[in-house]
């Protein structure tokens, strides 16, 4: 049997998702729909990002994969490793080298340049879901602008619980415009979506899914006046390894002292401060 | 020389596909790709119709690399099959020109072309077969040529052109009549679909859909959540031939069009009583037929049948029942997308763990703070 | 605010089938009040040329059986459905130039949540049954655009308060209360943007005669106290009776009569509506 081209797709799969993605930029925010391909790893599992970067990625490239901040979880290098094979680029663990950054669920500590693009996996691209069912009528919504479903919804949690109490995914309103899902980092992360200086990508492969936040566009979290967004409170916590502050940490637990410690969750900003590569 | 980061993942799954491969060969049997193609038909007649692909061999292919584990095997052959460029449409295949292998309707006993029970687990007996065990390559040489020489003098003219069942009802106007329609459908797997879809994106899905799922929605529908209660009016399952129009110069006529194979499918037309309202003057009401539409690669008998049902069901979308509502079927019955999503689960979920028990700790603090005011 | 002599709502030639209808039913003398619906090719005419005005601080009663138009109408005006045809224009909106029919659907999400207030017969369609009474409340509020919770949650108390919701039970969800309870949230939540007009389509419809009366008497506390501009929807006459200034009597998608309500219950002009006047006495 034949061998695959490069970057696996050809290149009319590539064509049709860059132009997917080209209108994704040019509506911040909005859900573009596009002809998701199977890919060789599984739905769910990262191949609307996969479908980005490979839709993206040209030989002089250098990639970075994360799952959950870590270049060496078993899923950021499995998707590493089908990259690798299908084009023979370069890999690199430094943020600051990699050209072309997919990542889930987090985005990277180190503040990221305008000739970056960062490639969000998704796996529930509608902010709406939860309140609306059908994607016929949360078009509409969108379309509309008619976003009380989701603001009620914030307002309902603060009803039961004092508090928005939102997860990872907490929506963001983008250019003023579309209501947004961030994917599933962290609240923490949500404000480096704002203005950030690198195009965003986010990909959604089973919902066949792609948008976009572009380059320096206002990311706002949704909030109300008197209940403001609220990260992950990590002011008290130092990570055991490189005594960093203000990062997002990993909660750990010693197996001899059985006390929790923190770690830094982006594991290449803590091995770099490590090494006395970036300030400390 | 500075702090490096752990290697665990790379060798982690290094280590788990050695594992994978031993767990494959450890009983030292190969299986030869030609013994499952002409032995596990069953197998790759789902996975042809599952994976979307018309290939035997790769399907056989896949049965070996994946164990004979049906889902990996059709994600084997679905992942192969997006990196293969879509360099023709085929003319429209009439399936009244089908080399019908079997045909049978549950509406009428006698049709024209007669019933042809063909080849068929319906009416063997579910026993296993112990003889199996001892089945000598020998004796099945000279079975096959016996049967085969038994065939040659016994019916040599089933095969072209059997007239369509649901075409004696529709001249009597049991059935709607409708236009033709030939116009180029949309490729489900190059442009996603938008609700509400047309008829034939909702067919593709389903003709691609998971056995299971389609046999259960289906199941579902006539057991009791929807309304239907449909009558085979005809199953066939034979070769359709498959032609392209040629393809260096513009030209329309049938002659210039090249064949380029046949494949084997199992369709279905279903009949589904419909009540109509009155409209003669004793206010009579009447009984109109609809047709539900299953067609898949190779022979998958309850998967055509079931996607009928469904097919139907989604033709009726006002009414209110899952089985009705065309995001609710279509969005589920893809095998690739079904497990991908379920297997997702097994990913690490430290972060969106994390945020969520900051959260529930933050509540928590907050609870017990207001106990004490 | 509003000029009392002007109409605040003022409903042109409102139409609505449902069906394209067929060359039988096209030529229909529309006078033939007899029948909406096409028995050949099943297209009901539910609402025909409906034209009538609301003022300020009235309330308009619609009486008619079931199967007359009522209900569509008030769906049609809430823009739960879009009209066949027809205009309406509001006092105050846009200069009272614009047909609201025609208006974006942006426009129309304005509308319904700042000019109109709505009551359902069917608390189901109204409220969100799994959220809080509050909750409920802030939907409309947001829809107007605030995102204040505080000011939500007082907001929300306050017009509970005012429809008799007991503090204690302000968090629950609607699904736990009794059908009358469902219609008083209703009403707080349809009152929630102060709105000059209020749309009660069969508020009391299956409720029993003692809540009923409950539910009439707060209605018509409000009218009082807000003098706000409702149209009343109604099968029973009794309801129009205590409520309605003036009334439109509706059969088969049209207006066959309409006038001051005592004077339709004293002296009904046409048959229907004096068989339906009998009926009551």
């Amino acid at each position: 049997m034949k061998s695959y081209n490069f970057a696996f797709f050809d290149e009319g799969s590539k064509r049709e998702i860059r132009r997917a993605t080209l209108k994704a930029i040019a509506l911040p925010g909005y859900q573009v729909p596009f002809a998701s391909r199977e890919m060789p790893i599984a739905r769910g599992w990262g191949t609307g990002g996969l479908q980005l970067t490979l839709s993206l990625v040209g030989k002089d490239d250098k990639i970075k994969v994360i799952d959950q901040g870590a270049d060496e979880s078993v899923n950021a290098v499995n998707i590493k490793k089908l990259i690798k094979n299908t084009t023979d680029v370069e890999e690199t663990e430094f943020t600051e080298e990699a050209t072309l950054i997919q990542s889930r669920h987090r985005i990277p500590e180190i503040e990221l340049r305008e000739d970056q693009i960062l490639v969000l996996q998704v796996p529930i691209p509608e902010p709406l879901r939860e309140i609306e069912p059908s994607e016929y009528i949360t078009k509409r919504l969108h379309a509309d602008k008619e976003y009380s479903g989701i603001w009620l919804m914030l307002f309902e949690r603060i009803m039961k619980h004092g508090s928005m109490a939102t997860g990872a995914d907490h929506p963001v309103l983008v250019n003023n415009r579309y209501v947004m899902a961030p994917s599933p980092i962290p609240r923490f992360d949500n404000h480096k979506l704002n203005n950030s200086k690198a195009l965003i990508l986010l990909g959604a492969g089973r919902e066949k899914k792609i948008y976009a936040v572009p380059p320096y566009t206002e990311v706002q979290s949704l909030a109300f006046e008197d209940y403001p967004f609220e990260v992950e409170n990590m002011d008290d916590k130092v990570c055991r390894l490189c005594g960093a502050r203000g990062v997002f940490m990993d909660e750990l637990i010693d197996e001899e002292t059985k006390e929790k410690y923190y770690q830094c969750n982006d594991v290449s900003y803590c091995l770099q401060r490590l090494n006395n590569e970036i300030a400390n | 020389m500075g702090y490096v980061a752990v290697k665990g993942g790379t060798s982690a799954i290094e280590e788990s596909i050695k594992r994978l491969r031993y767990e494959r060969l450890k009983g030292k049997q190969v299986i030869d790709v030609e013994v499952i193609k002409h032995s596990m038909r069953g197998l790759i007649d789902q996975i042809m119709s599952e994976g979307s692909l018309y290939s035997r061999d790769l399907a056989a292919l896949a049965i070996k690399q994946a164990e004979g584990n049906p889902e990996e095997a059709t994600f084997l052959i679905r992942a192969y099959r997006s990196t293969l460029p879509r360099k023709y449409y085929s003319k429209v295949v009439e399936t009244e020109w089908m080399r019908v292998e079997r045909r049978i309707s549950a509406a009428f006993k006698d049709i024209p072309g007669g019933q042809i029970l063909g080849a068929t687990y319906d009416y063997t007996h579910r026993l296993l077969d112990f003889s199996l065990y001892e089945e000598k390559i020998e004796e099945i040489k000279e079975w096959v040529e016996e049967f085969e020489k038994s065939l040659e003098t016994d019916c040599e003219e089933i095969s072209s052109q059997l007239p369509k069942v649901i075409d004696l009802l529709r001249r009597e106007g049991f059935i709607d009549q409708v236009k033709r329609d030939d116009s180029e459908p949309e490729d489900v797997t190059r442009k996603s679909i938008e609700f509400p879809t047309t008829r034939s994106e909702r067919l593709q899905i389903l003709t691609r859909g998971e056995t299971g799922a389609l046999t259960a929605l289906g199941y579902a529908s006539i057991r009791g959540y929807g309304t239907l209660h449909p009558t085979v009016g005809e199953l066939r399952v034979g070769k359709l031939p498959i032609y392209i129009d040629y393809p260096l110069e513009n030209s329309d006529t049938d002659e210039d069009s090249i064949y380029i194979g046949e494949i084997q499918v199992t369709e279905v037309e279903s009949l589904i009583p419909d009540v109509k309202e009155a409209d003669n003057e004793n206010g009579n009401k009447e009984i109109q037929f609809s047709i539900g539409y299953g067609i898949c690669y190779g022979q998958n008998e309850t998967k055509a049948i079931a996607m009928s049902i469904l097919d139907n069901c989604l033709e009726k979308s006002h009414i209110d029942s899952p089985v009705h509502n065309e995001e609710f079927v279509l969005m589920h019955v893809d095998c690739i997308e079904a497990t991908g999503f379920i297997s997702h689960l097994k990913l690490p979920h430290y972060v969106t763990f994390q945020s969520k028990l900051d959260s529930a700790r933050k509540i928590k603090k907050e609870n017990k703070r207001d106990e004490k005011l | 605010m509003y000029d009392k002599e002007q109409p605040i709502l003022t409903i042109k030639n409102l139409r609505k089938q449902f069906g394209k209808g067929c060359t039988i039913c096209r030529d229909l003398d529309d006078k033939n009040i007899q029948k909406n619906f096409c028995p050949v090719c099943q297209t009901v005419y539910a609402c025909r040329d409906v034209s009538f005005e609301l003022y300020p601080a009235e309330i308009l009663g619609v009486v008619g059986e079931s199967g007359s138009g009522k209900s569509t109408l008030m769906k049609c005006l809430y823009f739960d459905q879009d009209v066949t045809s027809g205009e309406a224009y509001i006092q105050g909106y846009k200069n009272g130039n614009a047909n609201i029919f025609a208006e974006t659907s942006q426009q129309k999400k304005y509308i319904r949540n700042h000019l109109f207030g709505m009551v359902y017969q069917n608390p189901y369609l109204g409220l969100r049954m799994n959220f809080s009474s509050v909750g409920n409340i802030a939907e409309k509020l947001i829809g107007a655009g605030s995102r204040n919770v505080g000011f939500m949650t007082g907001r929300a108390q306050e017009l509970l308060g005012n429809v008799n919701i007991p503090i204690y039970r302000m968090k629950e969800a609607p699904k736990n209360f009794s059908g009358g309870m469902q219609q008083r949230v209703q009403i707080a939540k349809a009152l929630s943007n102060n709105p000059p007009i209020l749309l009660l389509d069969e508020v009391t419809t299956g409720l029993d005669l003692s809540v009923q009366a409950n539910v009439l008497d707060l209605i018509k506390k409000i009218q009082r106290d807000l003098k706000i501009s409702m149209l009343v929807v109604s099968h029973d006459l009794s309801v129009i009776r205590m409520l309605a200034d003036r009334t439109i009597v509706m059969l088969n998608g049209k207006i066959i009569e309409q006038g001051l309500t005592d004077q339709i219950l004293e002296d009904p002009q046409h048959p229907y509506t004096q068989q339906l006047v009998h009926s009551l006495l």
